[in-house]
């Protein structure tokens, strides 16, 4: 087991409450497992990344606990977890290639980055040249200045360089947005393959992007503000979701071939509840055509069918 | 309604101005009434800088964009005020389009200024209601609301509504949706479906083919600034003939298929265009000898226009770009 993550809570601390983003979530990544994260904006699914990496002055850690490798991650200790981070656990955060330093050159900034974290650069150089042909790219990138490369290539230096010292979870972060279709499909597809080279051993890829979670992810898991919804294969997802949610997500998204004359496809009504106060039990009740007296209790996130998990009272 | 004909547009870069961008090359095509014509390219395409030149936010610098019969590019800064009653543009992000520190009714109030001064307040009122419930928004839900309280998705359709208030004729939506929630996108996807169906003209920005492929009627695929393949819709996406279009449908995420299973469709494809131009097969077949039109027009492929492969789909010379071999041969 990779990683275990059990009741996982973070809030946020602001003046006028806490903003229950991560509201107790409970799920595992088995080994060389690539698991697709899926929802709207505001559902904690950036909030979910960051938790397992570093928590940030206004990230509380409110209970929970996450094991990975059959090691408890130390979360809440600043310090204790700056042990694991980079060498255990790799994050790509989102817009990391709009991060690059501007006036350092690639391999200047690679060696920077490595220095920090007691690796000298020389040593890995062989290896991170290997690595930068297999994602298509020439080892002379380093000599160059960020500027230079353009998005999809900025993307895949910044996952050649933190997957460096074989992390044993990856985390990317809208890894695949703001790139256009060809550059996506190749960032994608260097995501399975480190995941397959061994270079990482499982990952998380977290993205509002449902289509390319099918390329790329064995399961997806769905949240909905705050909770989770439901984590099935990524094919099962796709074509049988159970919880209403899911469907009304996946039935809202246009496929190629899909026309507004001939079938006109439905948004979901309304918006989901504030995380200061949400309301009690299952957080899709107010929007979901499902719902009864019993939803007032939150359902729990159960295994309905072998590798399927869903949190709907609807769902036998 | 609106066409367009071999327009350019060169921007100055460089830190004088020393050296040229060509971000749009003859791009010739045409907007009908309750019609959606999709712009469809990745970026560098020059599709929102069509757009713009469109909205006369910037000077084209050569062809012609004529609406209903008058060239926009020359029009003068009062007649420029009568052409934004007819043709509005909504953006990408709804939230930069409203100044977080007032109520969303400013926008509304600034138009009502400078376009109906002379509407009553009561009148202006019914207008904006009317206006609110064609984008399916309550009135009483929105307005004394500022614009951080509402979603992206109400927002887009606040601006929406903005340009309905004005009875426009084209719609200039570029790159609307794609900041929006999936959730939230489709609604406003099939606003547009409904505003066509009231008889707009909308030419739709977008570099997302599903999105492209699920509102419009027609569709223009652009290319480094020239539009490579256009046609109906259907034609196009079931049928893409140019090698660009082909790379850009196999590159799409599909949601029933994945990227192994679509491009082993695609070889097919590919083996039966091997080395093959049809844009340069059709101009031999019709007894012009190759090269000829790329004298006349100086230059391949800037100048080359596009042949009709199929009713109704058009397609361009099989080349990338300019310092690319046709496939086909000289």
């Amino acid at each position: 087991m990779a990683l275990a993550v059990n009741d996982l809570k973070v809030w946020y601390r602001t003046r006028r409450g806490d903003v229950k983003a991560l509201d107790g979530v409970t799920f595992e990544v088995a080994d060389g497992e690539i698991m697709g994260v899926a929802g709207e904006s505001g559902c904690g699914k950036t909030t979910l990344g960051k938790a397992l990496i570093r928590l940030d002055t206004r990230m509380k850690h409110v209970g929970g606990t996450v094991v990975l490798d059959d090691d408890e991650l130390p979360l809440a200790d600043d310090a204790a977890m700056r042990r694991h981070r980079y060498r255990e656990v790799s994050l790509i955060p989102q817009y990391a290639m709009s991060a690059m330093n501007p006036t350092r050159k690639i391999g200047r900034m690679i060696k920077d980055l490595l220095g920090a974290h007691n690796v000298r650069y020389t040593d890995v150089l062989p290896e991170l040249e290997r690595r930068l042909k297999l994602v298509g790219l020439e080892p002379d990138v380093l000599k160059r200045y960020p500027i230079e490369l353009s998005g999809g290539m900025k993307q895949r230096v910044v996952l050649v360089l933190s997957t460096l010292l074989n992390p044993s979870l990856l985390i990317g972060d809208e890894v695949t947005s703001a790139l256009d279709v060809s550059s996506q499909k190749a960032v994608a597809r260097a995501l399975v393959e480190f995941r397959d080279h061994g270079f990482v051993k499982s990952m998380i890829v977290i993205t509002h992007d449902i289509s390319v979670l099918f390329q790329v992810a064995d399961t997806i898991l769905v949240m909905y503000a705050g909770h989770l919804a439901e984590k099935a294969p990524a094919r099962t997802i796709i074509s049988d979701p159970l919880h209403p949610y899911t469907k009304m997500l996946i039935g809202a998204l246009p496929k190629v071939g899909d026309r507004y004359e001939e079938q006109q496809l439905e948004g979901i009504e309304g918006r989901p509840p504030s995380l200061l106060e949400p309301p009690a039990g299952c957080r899709f009740r107010a929007r979901c055509p499902l719902a009864h007296d019993r939803c007032a209790e939150a359902p729990p996130f159960r295994e309905v069918a072998p590798g399927h998990h869903v949190a709907c009272w609807a769902v036998s | 309604m609106l066409t367009l004909d071999h327009l350019d547009k060169v921007y100055r870069t460089g830190t004088f101005g020393t050296s040229d961008l060509h971000a749009v090359r003859q791009v010739s095509l045409d907007v009908q009434r309750g019609e959606v014509v999709s712009l469809i390219g990745e970026s560098g395409s020059g599709k929102s800088t069509i757009g713009k030149l469109v909205l006369h936010l910037l000077d084209s610098s050569g062809g012609t964009i004529t609406f209903d019969g008058q060239d926009v590019t020359k029009l003068s800064f009062r007649a420029r005020r009568d052409y934004y009653r007819k043709v509005q543009g909504v953006f990408q992000d709804p939230f930069s389009s409203f100044n977080p520190i007032y109520k969303v009714d400013r926008t509304f109030e600034t138009l009502r200024r400078s376009y109906f001064p002379k509407v009553s307040s009561g009148e202006w009122r019914t207008r904006l209601e009317d206006a609110l419930a064609a984008v399916t928004l309550e009135p009483d839900d929105i307005l004394g609301k500022f614009p951080h309280q509402l979603s992206g998705g109400q927002l887009q359709r606040l601006l929406i509504a903005r340009a309905l208030l004005l009875d426009i004729e084209l719609l200039v939506a570029d790159e609307i949706i794609s900041m929006l929630d999936a959730s939230t996108r489709i609604d406003v996807l099939n606003l547009l479906g409904e505003l066509k169906a009231r008889g707009l003209g909308i030419l739709f920005v977008t570099h997302d083919l599903s999105l492209g492929n699920y509102v419009s009627d027609r569709v223009v695929i652009l290319y480094k600034g020239r539009v490579v393949e256009r046609g109906v819709t259907n034609a196009v996406f079931d049928d893409p003939l140019h090698p660009y279009t082909r790379d850009l449908l196999a590159s799409v995420p599909h949601l029933d298929r994945t990227w192994d299973e679509v491009e082993a469709e695609e070889a097919d494809r590919t083996r039966l265009l091997a080395g093959r131009c049809l844009y340069h097969e059709a101009i031999t077949a019709q007894g012009r000898a190759l090269g000829e039109e790329a004298e006349a027009a100086d230059g391949v492929p800037d100048g080359v226009g596009l042949v009709e492969y199929t009713p109704g789909h058009f397609v361009g010379c099989f080349r990338k770009a300019a310092e690319e071999p046709c496939p086909a041969g000289p």
